[in-house]
Parts: structure tokens; C-alpha cells; sequence
């Protein structure tokens, strides 16, 4: 097990609950760790929402932390990974003054080179969005940023694990 | 409410019945078989205790002078008897007020349900007049909370509390209920929690963990048990004896721990810890296989970790797999509850004696006794010791007392020396370590159990802290016997300052009211102890009191508890003096 921090992603199938955010969020609080990115969603199985959290930590500790993250009563499952052993995706929106796609031709390079889609264009300003790894999206901002962004955002990570997490399974015997 | 997360296994018996949300609270409190709860009215909370006047004869309501009292008496009722403690509170000030009692019963894992009346659902977040959200103020040292806000959601809340609490390793719940929930009126009917979907109270065991810690066992030359009070919120006392006899491995407890086995067991070697025993402590350095038994390897059990038990192997007997691995690193953990698996190990554990390495326990008590016990017990300088307060009481009590202590010096010395031949007669505040526990707790301890005698020995410090339940323990006419030793000063923070703060007495030197008459101000009987040659006859008198009775010893300014492990410091690095 290295001893080197690394980014994991958290992955926590839990009943969707009022609080239980804050029941999660404590716990990486009290332990002042910071948390990189934070997701919450439906998961694939009805009524189970699933948390994905990014941080940067030595492994002995993310196992602790998953240890603290089970016990909580509403907690069904929780599941670590480096990030070789999921697939990710997180998103960036840009809102660019619409007069710089006519005035900058590089801008119209970028976007084509970036893989970026415009999702909307009018007389004030269009919108920008790229789905990838996080430096892709940064590599993005840093070309953009020469020409002025007027909003930037970055969503939190979201990803799927190669292999499987035996949530369904898990499930099926609780309710029997 | 979010009531699709509670399957009910056994079927409603009861018709319904049309009923509000505040009689329904009583009616569940009822049905899990609550005879008693502590608490304190207010404008949130004042149609339950409505309906507690009404059930007057079936639900004894104790009001205490201040709500962290509720919790405490709430804890020392859950510790005595083994069932879930109950307090109740308004909202706002009511409810922050248990906040100390909660985070104490999470950290020493109480069960405990406490209520909390709210303003109306409609003022939720306006700030309105005793407002607070305790939802969010709790949820770090609950194990589950919730509010409800409708009245049929109620029964459920209750009946998951209620399981919550109680099962696996058992903790602190809060449900937060508005009044206008408490008002509404709805269908009510009552089914008993016996699962939570995403809950699972008991791990599995994971297979072949019992064999490999039973060949451990078998294999070891000088194995030490060290057990906490998973064995008795466990109900596992007796496979634990069993177990220990068969293998004949010398057993030490961690504070929590105490009472499991009689003090006298012959193979009882003292507390582990800051305070604890002197060999237990250095002998866990020595040891070859560490059986750790329901117990959270806390900093003040193990000292410096990385010179804690690194020669042995370790096995860890646990409920919660959070703990597993958390501070010591397990060789091998048997994850389960204690009772289980210590019946499940018996029959694969070989019978032993370990002549010689109980030889090195009982050398080294030798030390401990010539350079700290004889003096703390049979002292022969002018000033009482606490340690000969507690020799009086052992005297009288014959160990069948249930000893509650408070949180400082008297407490190591009540720890160290009470003897108990009971389990669940050591009630005390370990985690937390909350100055105040140790009044209320006591009188929760007494009317749990009515027939046992109960002590609560408190420093001047703490007893202050929660002075006014005296007036609990005269209304309720709770025969607790209440014994202060007071050396006026808060004398465990005056010990550092004295080792390690080059005696700058900042702030811990107390001056004292008239205990007395503070005491009689309560009618409560009440005597003062200067002189040693009072001691036996006052301890006496107190003891044979059918009554309250408070007690005040005034014990040595100056004196110091040893062995002591300074922190940072190792196990084997004990200090005796």
C-alpha cells in the first residue's frame, strides 16, 4: 500500500435522506480533510443515491475513513478507487462575450481542437462546454483565459468503477 | 420523513386508533417498555408532557434541574439495567442542554433515545423563539437522528430509534418532533424495528478468523487479554470467564471494561491505561498474543502507539469494523458480537495455566503495591487518601455496590480500587471524560435499580458541575449515596501543573461552599469526614442509610494518582512515582 497521497474517488450508495449529507460531510471535516470534489446522484438502483467524492490521501486512512463512512446508519455501501481503476468524466462550462468568436479566429480553433460544444450562442455571449479529465478542462480554461472568460464553472467528478461493485447483490440480501 | 427505509417484520397487532402526534409519542414510549424517563418541559415540548400527566401510572416522568442532567441520569439507567436510557427536552436551549450527555453516551457507546420538541414546521429557519437545529448540532455524535414533522411519521421514527439505540453497538439517538406534529392527530398504530435496509447492527464473521485466533491463542506462551466493555454490552460475561479460565490467559480491563468479572477473579490483572496497573501495562510490551475483547484501543489505553504491543501478535474481538485496524494494526480480526464468538472460540481453544507468566504479573503488583498501593490504602501520614475512602466502602459494600464515579483523580482511584462483583457496577464517563456525569448518572443508576445500593463518588469539582440534582435526588427520594472528596482543588489538572507545568496552580484551586449545608439545604442527610478516625464509622452510617445520605471527605490537598503513563509516553515507560 503506498504511503504517497493520491486522489481516490469515494463511491457511497446510501437511502435518500435529509442530513445524511451532513452526516458524510462530518465526517472528512473532523478529520480535516478536504474534500477535492463532491457528486451526488440517483445511483443505478431506484431510491439509492450514490455519493462520489474525490480526495487526496495516503490509502491507510481512505480505508479508515470508508470504516467511519459504513457505520453511519444510512449508509449502505461505500467503495474506494484510484483513479486507474474507474472511468471519469467531469464537465466545464465557459460564458465567452459572443463578439470574441468573431473578432478571435483562434477562438473557433480551440473550441474545434478541444472537442468544446457550443451549447448556446447569442448577440451577448455563448456558452462553452467540455466533458474530460480535469487538465483537459483546465488546459481549456488556460487558452480561454487569454481572452477574457466572463463565468467559469467545474463540476464535480463523476465516474464509474471497471469493476464491479456488488451493490444490487448487497441489497438483495438486506431486504430478505 | 423517510419511512420507505424501515421494514417491519412483525405484523401489526393493534387496531388503529384516531390519537395525536403528542400521546403517540408516550404510547410508542410505552410499547418499548419505558418505565422511566428524565427530563425537562418547555413551550416545544409541553403537549407530550401533557399526555405524560395523563400516563402518569404507566410512565414514570423524573424531572431533573437541568437537561444534561436527563442525559446523564438517562445513561446511568442505560448502563445499570442494559436497556435503552430515555431523555426528553423542549427545543432550542432544552435541546443543546443534551448535547454533552449524547456526545458522552456516543463516545461510550450508551443506548440512549433522546426527544426534542420543535417549534412549528411553518418557523423552521426563521429563527423563531427557541429555534435551534439540533438536527444538524447532533448529527456529529448521534449514531442516527431525525426530524419528524408530521405526526404519522411518529411510530416509525420511534420504533427506529428505539432498534437503532439498542442493537449492534448500541448509541445515542435524537428524534426532533414539532409541536404542530405533536398537535396533529392520525391513525395510530405501533409495529416494534427489527431492520433498517441499509443497516446492518452485527458484522459477519468472516470465516476462519475464529480458527486462526484460536490457534493464536493455543500457540502463545504469553498471551494477555485485554477486554473493554464490549463484554458487557455484549451480555458476553460469562463465555468471556469461560474462555479466559479454559485458556488461563491473565485479563486486564480498560475503565469501561470494569465489573465484567469479579475484581477477585484469580486471573484478573487490573486496568490498562494512564492510571491503570502497573503490570498489565508494562507486560503489554511483553506479551506474545494480544486478545484485545470489545475494546477501542483508545490513546489513553495504548500511550505512544508506535511503541505499544509492536512484539506481539494482535487478535481483535470487535463489533464495529471501524474500529478494526483504526489505532492498532489486528493480525487478526473476529468481527461479530462478543457473546458469539467467544462461545464460538471456546471449544477451539486449548485448556492452559501459563504458570510462570502469572508470576510476572504478580511480581510486578508486588512493586506497584510497595511504592503505591500500601500508601493509598493503608496510609500512614496525616492526610486521607481517597484510596482508603474507597477501602471503607469495599469494607461495607462487600462489592455489591454499583460504584458511579465523576471524571478526574477520585475517579482512576474509584477505578482502580472498588470492588465489584457484579457486572454492569461501573458506571463512569471514559471517553468523553465529562465532569458532571457522575450525580445524575447515579441517580439513573438507583431508580433502574432500585434494589442495588448505589454510590456516586464525585471530586469538588465535578459535583459542582451538576450540584443541583441534589434536588432530583430529593424530589424523586432516590437513595443514592452521594460521597464527595474534596481536596479543594481540581486536583487531576493540579497534578499536571504539579508534574509537568512546574506547579503553576492556574486557576484549579477551588474555594469550597459548605457541602453540608448545601446537601441539607436538600433535606438530604449529611456528614463531614476530616479526621482518619471518623472515616469507618461515617462510611457506615452512609452505607446503612435507607435514605440519601451525602458524605464529604476531606481528603489530602496535594495528592497524586500513580502509576501514571504521561501522555505521549509508552506503556512501559509507567510511572509509580
Amino acid at each position: 500500500m503506498s504511503t504517497e497521497k493520491q486522489l481516490f474517488t469515494i463511491s457511497v450508495y446510501t437511502e435518500n435522506n435529509v442530513g445524511l449529507l451532513n452526516r458524510i460531510s462530518a465526517i472528512f471535516q473532523r478529520r480535516h480533510i478536504n474534500i477535492e470534489s463532491l457528486n451526488i446522484s440517483p445511483s443505478e438502483i431506484e431510491g439509492v443515491a450514490k455519493f462520489t467524492i474525490v480526495v487526496n490521501m495516503i490509502e491507510v486512512n481512505v480505508k479508515k475513513i470508508i470504516g467511519q463512512i459504513e457505520k453511519q446508519v444510512e449508509v449502505i455501501k461505500a467503495y474506494y478507487h484510484d483513479l486507474d481503476e474507474i472511468i471519469y468524466q467531469i464537465s466545464g462550462l465557459f460564458k465567452i462575450k459572443s463578439e470574441l468568436l468573431f473578432e478571435e479566429r483562434q477562438i473557433q480553433n480551440i473550441i474545434k481542437e478541444s472537442n468544446a460544444r457550443i451549447v448556446t450562442v447569442n448577440k451577448d455571449f455563448f456558452v462553452l462546454e467540455k466533458s474530460g479529465r480535469k487538465e483537459e478542462i483546465v488546459e481549456l480554461y488556460n487558452e480561454l483565459s487569454v481572452f477574457g472568460i466572463m463565468q467559469y464553472t467545474r463540476s464535480g467528478l463523476i465516474a464509474v468503477s471497471k469493476d464491479e461493485m456488488k451493490i444490487s447483490t448487497l441489497l438483495e440480501t438486506y431486504n430478505n | 420523513m423517510e419511512t420507505q427505509t424501515i421494514k417491519n417484520t412483525e405484523k401489526a397487532t393493534k387496531t388503529t386508533e384516531n390519537i395525536s402526534g403528542s400521546e403517540a409519542i408516550v404510547r410508542c414510549l410505552i410499547e418499548e417498555g419505558v418505565k422511566i424517563l428524565y427530563g425537562y418541559p418547555g413551550g416545544a415540548i409541553m403537549p407530550v408532557y401533557d399526555e405524560l400527566y395523563k400516563y402518569q401510572d404507566k410512565i414514570h416522568h423524573v424531572l431533573t434541574r437541568h437537561e444534561q442532567g436527563a442525559t446523564h441520569s438517562a445513561q446511568g439507567y442505560a448502563r445499570i439495567s442494559g436497556e435503552v436510557g430515555v431523555a426528553i427536552a423542549t427545543s432550542g436551549p432544552g435541546a443543546t442542554n443534551l448535547i454533552t450527555g449524547i456526545a458522552d453516551a456516543q463516545i461510550d457507546s450508551t443506548p440512549m433515545v433522546c426527544i426534542t420538541g420543535q417549534v412549528f414546521s411553518h418557523l423552521l429557519g426563521s429563527d423563531a423563539f427557541q429555534e435551534t437545529d439540533i438536527v444538524g448540532i447532533s448529527t456529529p455524535v448521534t449514531k442516527w437522528n431525525c426530524q419528524v414533522t408530521k405526526a404519522e411519521d411518529i411510530p416509525k421514527a420511534i420504533a427506529k430509534a428505539f432498534y437503532i439505540a439498542r442493537s449492534g453497538r448500541p448509541g445515542p439517538v435524537l428524534i426532533d418532533i414539532t409541536k404542530d406534529a405533536q398537535i396533529e392527530k392520525f391513525d395510530f398504530s405501533y409495529e416494534k424495528c427489527t431492520k433498517v435496509r441499509s443497516y446492518s447492527p452485527v458484522p459477519k464473521t468472516v470465516k476462519g478468523s475464529l480458527e486462526a485466533a484460536a490457534k493464536l491463542i493455543n500457540e502463545a506462551k504469553k498471551p494477555l487479554v485485554v477486554w473493554g466493555q464490549g463484554v458487557i454490552l455484549g451480555k458476553a460475561e460469562e463465555a468471556f470467564k469461560a474462555v479466559i479460565e479454559k485458556a488461563g490467559i491473565p485479563a486486564a480491563w480498560t475503565i469501561l471494561g470494569a465489573s465484567a468479572i469479579p475484581t477477585k477473579h484469580p486471573l484478573n490483572v487490573g486496568m490498562v491505561g494512564m492510571h491503570g496497573n502497573y503490570a498489565p501495562n508494562k507486560l503489554t510490551n511483553e506479551c506474545d498474543v494480544l486478545i484485545a475483547i470489545g475494546m477501542r484501543f483508545d490513546d489513553r489505553v495504548t500511550g505512544k502507539l508506535d511503541e505499544y504491543a509492536t512484539q506481539a501478535k494482535v487478535i481483535h474481538f470487535e463489533i464495529d469494523p471501524a474500529e478494526v485496524n483504526k489505532n492498532v494494526k489486528a493480525d487478526i480480526a473476529v468481527l461479530g458480537d462478543a457473546k458469539t464468538t467467544l462461545e464460538a472460540i471456546l471449544p477451539l481453544i486449548n485448556s492452559n495455566s501459563h504458570i510462570e507468566w502469572h508470576q510476572k504479573f504478580k511480581d510486578l503488583y508486588a512493586i506497584e503495591y510497595e511504592k503505591v498501593i500500601k500508601d493509598d490504602l493503608h496510609p500512614t501520614k496525616e492526610g486521607l487518601t481517597m484510596g482508603e475512602v474507597l477501602k471503607e466502602i469495599n469494607i461495607q459494600s462487600k462489592g455489591n455496590a454499583a460504584i458511579v464515579s465523576d471524571v478526574g483523580q477520585h475517579q482512576m482511584i474509584a477505578c482502580r480500587y472498588a470492588e465489584f462483583n457484579k457486572t454492569k457496577s461501573n458506571i463512569t464517563s471514559g471517553g468523553l471524560g465529562t465532569m458532571g456525569f457522575g450525580l445524575p448518572a447515579a441517580i439513573g443508576a438507583k431508580m433502574a435499580a432500585p434494589d442495588r445500593e448505589v454510590v456516586s463518588i464525585s471530586g469538588d469539582g465535578g459535583y459542582q458541575m451538576t450540584i443541583q440534582e441534589l434536588g432530583t435526588i430529593f424530589q424523586q427520594k432516590a437513595a443514592v449515596k452521594v460521597v464527595v472528596l474534596n481536596n479543594d482543588f481540581l486536583g487531576m489538572v493540579r497534578q499536571w501543573q504539579q508534574l509537568f507545568f512546574e506547579k503553576r496552580y492556574a486557576s484549579t484551586e477551588m474555594i469550597n461552599p459548605n457541602f453540608v449545608a448545601i446537601a441539607e439545604g436538600y433535606y438530604i442527610k449529611a456528614r463531614k469526614v476530616t479526621k482518619r478516625e471518623d472515616l469507618a464509622e461515617a462510611v457506615k452510617e452512609m452505607m446503612e442509610s435507607k435514605e440519601a445520605y451525602f458524605l464529604e471527605v476531606c481528603v489530602e490537598k496535594e495528592g497524586n494518582v500513580f502509576p501514571m503513563i504521561p501522555t505521549g509516553a509508552s506503556v512501559s515507560d509507567v510511572r509509580l512515582e
